[in-house]
């Protein structure tokens, strides 16, 4: 338990610092090591397939391509544009709705649930395999096509468009 | 877990760490050596015997150097890059296996530091973050040279990850387990090797490798005939070093992992037929296991001496447009004749 709380407090200090710090480039930093304590979490709770593909995936190739967009940006404060009161006013209320939300998600949840005791062992790979091809077929299958569509998209959306002539 | 168990990973981590750094000293020598072959020509031969002592006087030269950081770069990135590039490069061999147990009194010892039940896994996790250190040397060093090299980098690692992903789950379909140690124990003897299950998936997984390692032909992030030095130009004395000695450790590591993977890590032809000992069986299977990975180690060499470099578009349709396809292809593949043989021949 002291090691979940260390980490615990490891998560949100280094998720607070990817929001004060002021470097673009650090604060990508800070969420890679975020991304690593949160691998550290699902270690903690025996889910390892979960843990080394946050590892692989988030740290290893989202995390790569922010930064490599960061990298292109060369963002300064001269050319950081300023955001409106109006952006940062609804920004707040988005926030605090999503707090709100959460607050209320995690008060229904019983964390003395007797289906997550009865298969502590759901996390290694061999029973969270055979559990998603049989029991969880249909969302499994429903979720790779839209990951499909968001890819489909995603090239449609880069591909450059013949240029119309206008007049 | 008893103390005589930690003292065991303990010696063990230590022995693996030391022949790790001592092979890729002695890759340098290799590399220059083999060079020196390739064109008629000797080599470094003035250090010691044959030249034996020229990696020490490298090492020595790279510490006394002066160490330079630009006036215009970024001071702790600057120090991060080299030092991640060396750490993830130090780390992919905690899960390879080296040997079987070894029995000493009535102690056996597991020739493997963590034989983790996701090791494939692991290495791929591993590799995905030694992309930061290239990325965050060139973006520190503020020199537009660095950072082109470090987003060919970076484009270039994430490219070949896929590729060599897909070509790992045509392997993993046929061995039906993540874990590296039991993926070689299921290869022993000569005609359960991998190889020869997945010879595509083998071609593909080596080419990633050689992109993924930077080595020629892929060496676009350090192409030094269009950006002077790639990632490392402004580098120094011993940071150099560093991004120098992880390419070779890198080059060992993924020999090593070719040679667990599809050439039967420390298993040989014959090894339970000669009426050895145990003891002897681990012995001479390690030894086979080393001579194997220099061999790929030699073949990383012969490649580079061979062939010249890609241009950055060929690059980039080598790994989208043929690897990919021809990765996901060997998966159809696999899964028809694993179905198949299921089938009619069971």
């Amino acid at each position: 338990m002291t090691i979940f709380y260390f980490v615990a407090f490891l998560s949100i200090f280094f998720a607070l610092m990817t929001i004060f710090t002021k470097n673009p480039v650090h604060s990508v930093l800070y969420l890679v090591i975020t991304f690593f304590t949160f691998t550290v979490h699902y270690i903690l709770l025996n889910a390892q397939f979960l843990a080394v593909v946050n590892f692989i995936v988030y740290m290893g190739a989202i995390m790569v391509l922010f930064l490599f967009v960061l990298m292109l940006l060369n963002l300064n404060k001269d050319t950081e544009p300023m955001k409106s009161n109006l952006v940062k006013f609804m920004g707040a209320i988005a926030g605090m709705c999503l707090l709100a939300t959460f607050l209320g998600a995690f008060k229904v949840i019983e964390t003395d649930n007797g289906m997550v005791q009865a298969h502590e062992n759901i996390g290694l790979v061999k029973n969270l395999g055979k559990v998603l091809f049989s029991d969880f077929l249909l969302p499994f299958e429903i979720s790779s096509i839209l990951l499909l569509t968001a890819m489909v998209g995603a090239v449609l959306l880069a591909k450059k468009e013949p240029r119309v002539k206008h007049g | 877990m008893d103390t005589a168990f930690i003292i065991e990973k303990l010696i063990l981590v230590v022995i693996v760490f030391v022949i790790t750094l001592v092979i890729a000293m002695y890759s340098t020598l290799a590399e220059r050596k083999i060079a020196g072959f390739m064109q008629d020509r000797h080599g470094p031969d003035r250090a010691g015997l044959f030249g034996i002592l020229q990696p020490l006087c490298d090492g020595g030269k790279f510490f006394f150097k002066e160490e330079i950081i630009p006036a215009g770069a970024h001071k702790s990135l600057f120090i991060l890059g080299p030092t991640l590039a060396i750490i993830t490069a130090c780390i992919s061999s905690a899960v390879i296996p080296w040997g079987q147990t070894l029995t000493i009194g009535d102690r056996s010892i597991l020739l493997q530091v963590a034989d983790v039940n996701i090791g494939v896994l692991y290495i791929f996790g591993v590799i995905a973050l030694g992309v930061y250190g290239i990325m965050l040397g060139g973006w520190a060093s503020n020199n537009k040279f660095s950072l082109m090299g470090a987003i060919r980098a970076a484009s270039q690692s994430i490219s070949y990850e896929i590729a060599m992903g897909l070509s790992i789950i045509a392997l993993l379909m046929v061995t039906q387990t993540l874990s590296i140690g039991e993926i070689v124990a299921q290869q022993s003897g000569f005609v359960n090797w991998n190889i020869w299950a997945q010879p595509l998936g083998f071609l593909i997984f080596m080419t990633c490798a050689f992109a993924e390692c930077n080595r020629v032909p892929f060496d676009l992030p350090e192409c030094e005939t269009e950006l002077v030095g790639g990632y490392h130009t402004e580098y120094s004395s011993m940071k150099l070093g560093l991004y120098m000695f992880s390419e070779y450790i890198n080059m060992f590591v993924s020999s090593s992992l070719m040679a667990a993977l599809y050439f039967g890590g420390y298993n040989f032809p014959f090894m339970y037929d000669l009426g050895l000992s145990e003891n002897w069986i681990t012995i001479i299977g390690t030894l086979v296991f080393f001579l194997k990975i220099f061999g790929f180690i030699f073949f990383f060499m012969w490649i580079r001496w061979t062939l010249p470099r890609f241009r950055y578009d060929q690059l980039m349709n080598l790994g989208w447009k043929m690897l990919i396809p021809l990765a996901i292809a060997n998966i159809v593949l696999t899964g028809i004749i694993t179905i198949v043989k299921d089938t009619y021949f069971n």
